[in-house]
């Protein structure tokens, strides 16, 4: 198991970058959403290896709990997105910036 | 009546109520019968109450209930029970049911019907309220309650311009007195701890003779603003401006012998007061003669009123200044019903020439108006002080008692210069009074037009001016018979007498002075009748005489353009200094910092974006930073 560690963390590494990479530079927004749970999957893959490694159960009740987070924003996100469709024709990040100073 | 004598006060608060409620949709031209059966109701109960006085001294003061309570302050509604609320209560009351009934048919083809007999009963209650208290703090409320029953009823015809700055002027000229007399009474509480008025008088004298005359001064000033004395009089002939009952009721009969009420009301403060009385006197017998010399020119039939109004104010307060404090309250009753009835007559006069109220346009209206003629004569006699109506002895007794002051061993020599004034005013008093009958009655009629329109009034404006001319002519000689020892001056000598004043002579000094003061009345009749009345009267005779003095009268005196220079003006401009302080300097520091830091912060605020990504890389950045800096301190 110990040999696997490390490639279960460097796929969670991989997968956070990735998503990382996709919120910075990502310009739809649903896509940055779609970024922003990649990154989530990232960090739920290396608590679940480290959960498993240790053999102790409190990673996966974190993973479990952030899933549980992860849904919730999700609704949010998106129930904000459908508003949001509402007023505007472009889902473009760069161009929603009508409440700086 | 003395175990409840919080219903005199009640009923015209519940006529108050229904005609303010229900009034203008429900009840309309039903409201003059509410307000008069309230006040006839609260005429009734005092006259119960007159019947049924306490004699013990301690069941004169009835308490109502605790109105307020704070530390050392204890306010109760109370009523005093005694000889002066009794003869103010019976002059207000019966005075105001007259003008009520004489207002059903005055105002009859006005609209705001319901308006005037909602104020004109709250009025009374004020009124009634006032001279019933039995603390200073309840005499203010409701010295301040008639205030603003004035102030509606000035301004009643609200859509003149001239009313609403008439009921302004009033308000803000009262405000400069009650400025005064709230001190008066927070220095009340100051030095007694109380405000009850017989706590105050038991205890008046462990304070100084300082204090003391400054409380009386300030008082005073109270009584100069309600009681539009010199230079605080100037509200009162533009106060004219309300309808004619309004006059009659408010700013000549009741009202402003509030002023002269809580002097009389509060003696032993005012004897206590050193100089304060002869203050009151001085002011007085100058405001007497003074409002007396304007009221000869004026051509306005209410404003000649005004003025004389004015003028007897003045008079009764030169007889509380003299110490004659009877007699002032004796010519308060006996000018009530004839400066009421001569009010109520114009009222009629100007009821029939179409709202002209310019003397120079009547003229010959004898034989078109006979009842109004004959009561106005009535009152004109009795105003003048003519032997033996009303007028003669209430103002005889207050020359007499300016004269025995002045002249008794220890009295003051100014007294006899106030009693001299006092004379003056009434020689121009008899003048103005028959200018007025010879101009508005007699000679040839100057507007034809308008004359030919006018008609007697009806009835229900005749039989309140009868019965205050019967009361014109017989409330002198039977209140006021014989002089100092006459039934008003028997009933009233338990509350008011004085300590300090003997005012006293004998018969012959006495009746010589009555001879007199009537001499000079008929002078000024005759005077009057001599210019005015032979042939077709010319009102600017007397302007041809003496042009200058004659303007200056005319003009005032030109008080209201001193006032308007001196007070409005000088205010207005201090105002423009405060306001360009305000604006300029505070608000520019203000806005200064306000500046500043827009200008600071429109550097900083180019950090925001917009951009979410930006932020995102930002707080990427920082993270990777923070953790490098870590892992590097390991």
């Amino acid at each position: 198991m110990a040999d696997y560690l490390n490639s279960y963390l460097f796929i969670g590494a991989i997968l956070f970058t990735l998503g990382a990479f996709g919120v910075l530079v990502r310009r739809n927004i649903i896509v940055v959403l779609l970024s922003v749970e990649l990154m989530l999957q990232g960090v739920n893959l290396s608590l679940g290896a480290f959960s498993t490694f240790y053999h102790d159960m409190g990673g996966y009740m974190l993973v479990l709990l952030s899933l549980a987070i992860a849904a919730a924003e999700a609704v949010v996100g998106l129930a904000i997105l459908v508003a949001l469709s509402r007023h505007v024709d472009e889902f473009y990040v760069d161009r929603l910036k009508s409440l700086r100073w | 009546m003395s175990e409840a004598p919080w219903l005199i006060p009640l009923s015209p608060l519940i006529a108050f109520a229904i005609n303010g409620s229900l009034g203008p949709r429900y009840l309309k031209r039903a409201t003059g019968i509410v307000g008069s059966l309230g006040i006839l109701a609260s005429f009734l109960l005092t006259i119960g109450l007159w019947l049924d006085l306490p004699k013990e001294d301690s069941q004169r003061e009835y308490i109502l209930y605790r109105w307020l309570e704070s530390g050392s302050l204890r306010i109760d509604i109370g009523f005093t029970l005694d000889e002066l609320t009794v003869v103010m209560l019976l002059v207000v009351t019966g005075v105001s049911f007259l003008i009520h009934v004489y207002s059903n048919a005055y105002m009859d083809h006005d609209n705001s019907f319901a308006r005037f007999f909602t104020w004109l009963p709250l009025f009374v209650f004020s009124m009634i309220m006032l001279v019933m208290a039995n603390n200073f703090l309840s005499l203010f409320v409701f010295w301040e309650m008639v205030g603003v029953c004035s102030y509606f009823l000035i301004g009643f015809w609200h859509n003149r311009d001239s009313a609403n700055n008439a009921a302004m002027k009033a308000f803000i000229t009262n405000r400069v007195g009650d400025f005064g007399f709230a001190a008066g009474i927070f220095l009340i509480f100051w030095n007694f701890g109380t405000v009850n008025y017989s706590e105050v008088h038991g205890a008046i004298g462990t304070i100084t003779n300082g204090a003391a005359t400054t409380i009386a001064l300030l008082l005073f000033i109270g009584a100069m603003g309600k009681s539009a004395q010199f230079p605080l009089h100037i509200w009162l002939p533009d106060a004219m401006e309300g309808p004619t009952p309004v006059s009659a009721l408010i700013h000549a009969a009741t009202m402003v012998t509030a002023g002269i009420f809580m002097v009389g009301r509060n003696i032993p403060i005012f004897e206590a007061g050193g100089v304060s009385l002869i203050v009151i006197g001085g002011i007085g017998a100058f405001t007497a003669l003074f409002a007396a010399t304007i009221a000869v020119t004026q051509t306005d039939i209410k404003r000649v009123l005004a003025y004389s109004t004015v003028s007897q104010l003045g008079l009764m307060f030169l007889a509380l200044g003299s110490g004659a404090y009877v007699a002032a309250l004796f010519h308060l009753a006996t000018h009530a019903f004839f400066k009421a009835l001569l009010f109520l007559g114009s009222g009629s006069v100007i009821h029939s020439m179409q709202n002209e109220q310019n003397m120079h346009e009547y003229g010959g209206l004898k034989s078109k108006l006979p009842w109004t003629y004959a009561t106005y004569v009535i009152g004109g006699l009795a105003l003048s002080a003519i032997f033996p109506l009303a007028g003669f002895w209430s103002k005889d007794e207050i020359l007499a008692g300016a004269f025995f002051r002045g002249a008794s061993s220890n009295g003051d020599v100014l007294f006899l210069l106030f009693w001299i004034m006092g004379l003056t005013a009434s020689l121009l008093t008899a003048f103005y009074t028959f200018r007025m009958i010879h101009l508005t009655f007699h000679g040839m009629p100057r507007n034809r037009a308008l004359y030919d329109h006018a008609h007697e009034s009806p009835w229900l404006m005749i039989l309140p001016l009868v019965l205050l001319a019967v009361l014109s002519i017989a409330a002198g000689i039977g209140l006021g018979f014989p002089p100092e020892h006459g039934i008003i001056h028997d009933y009233l000598h338990h509350v008011i007498h004085s300590k300090h004043f003997e005012l006293t002579g004998d018969s012959t000094i006495i009746v010589s002075l009555a001879i007199i003061s009537t001499a000079i009345a008929l002078i000024g009749v005759m005077a009057a009748s001599s210019i005015y009345q032979r042939g077709r009267p010319r009102p600017e005779a007397m302007g041809k005489l003496f042009p200058a003095l004659y303007t200056l009268s005319y003009k005032k005196y030109y008080v209201d353009e001193l006032v308007e220079i001196l007070v409005i003006k000088s205010s207005k401009a201090a105002g423009f200094v405060l306001w360009a302080i305000d604006a300029k300097l505070v608000d520019g520091m203000v806005n200064l910092l306000g500046w500043l830091i827009k200008a600071f912060s429109s550097i900083g605020r180019r950090v925001q974006t917009g951009q979410v990504q930006n932020y995102v890389l930002i707080m990427a950045t920082g993270l990777v930073v923070s953790l490098g800096i870590i892992m590097v301190m390991q």
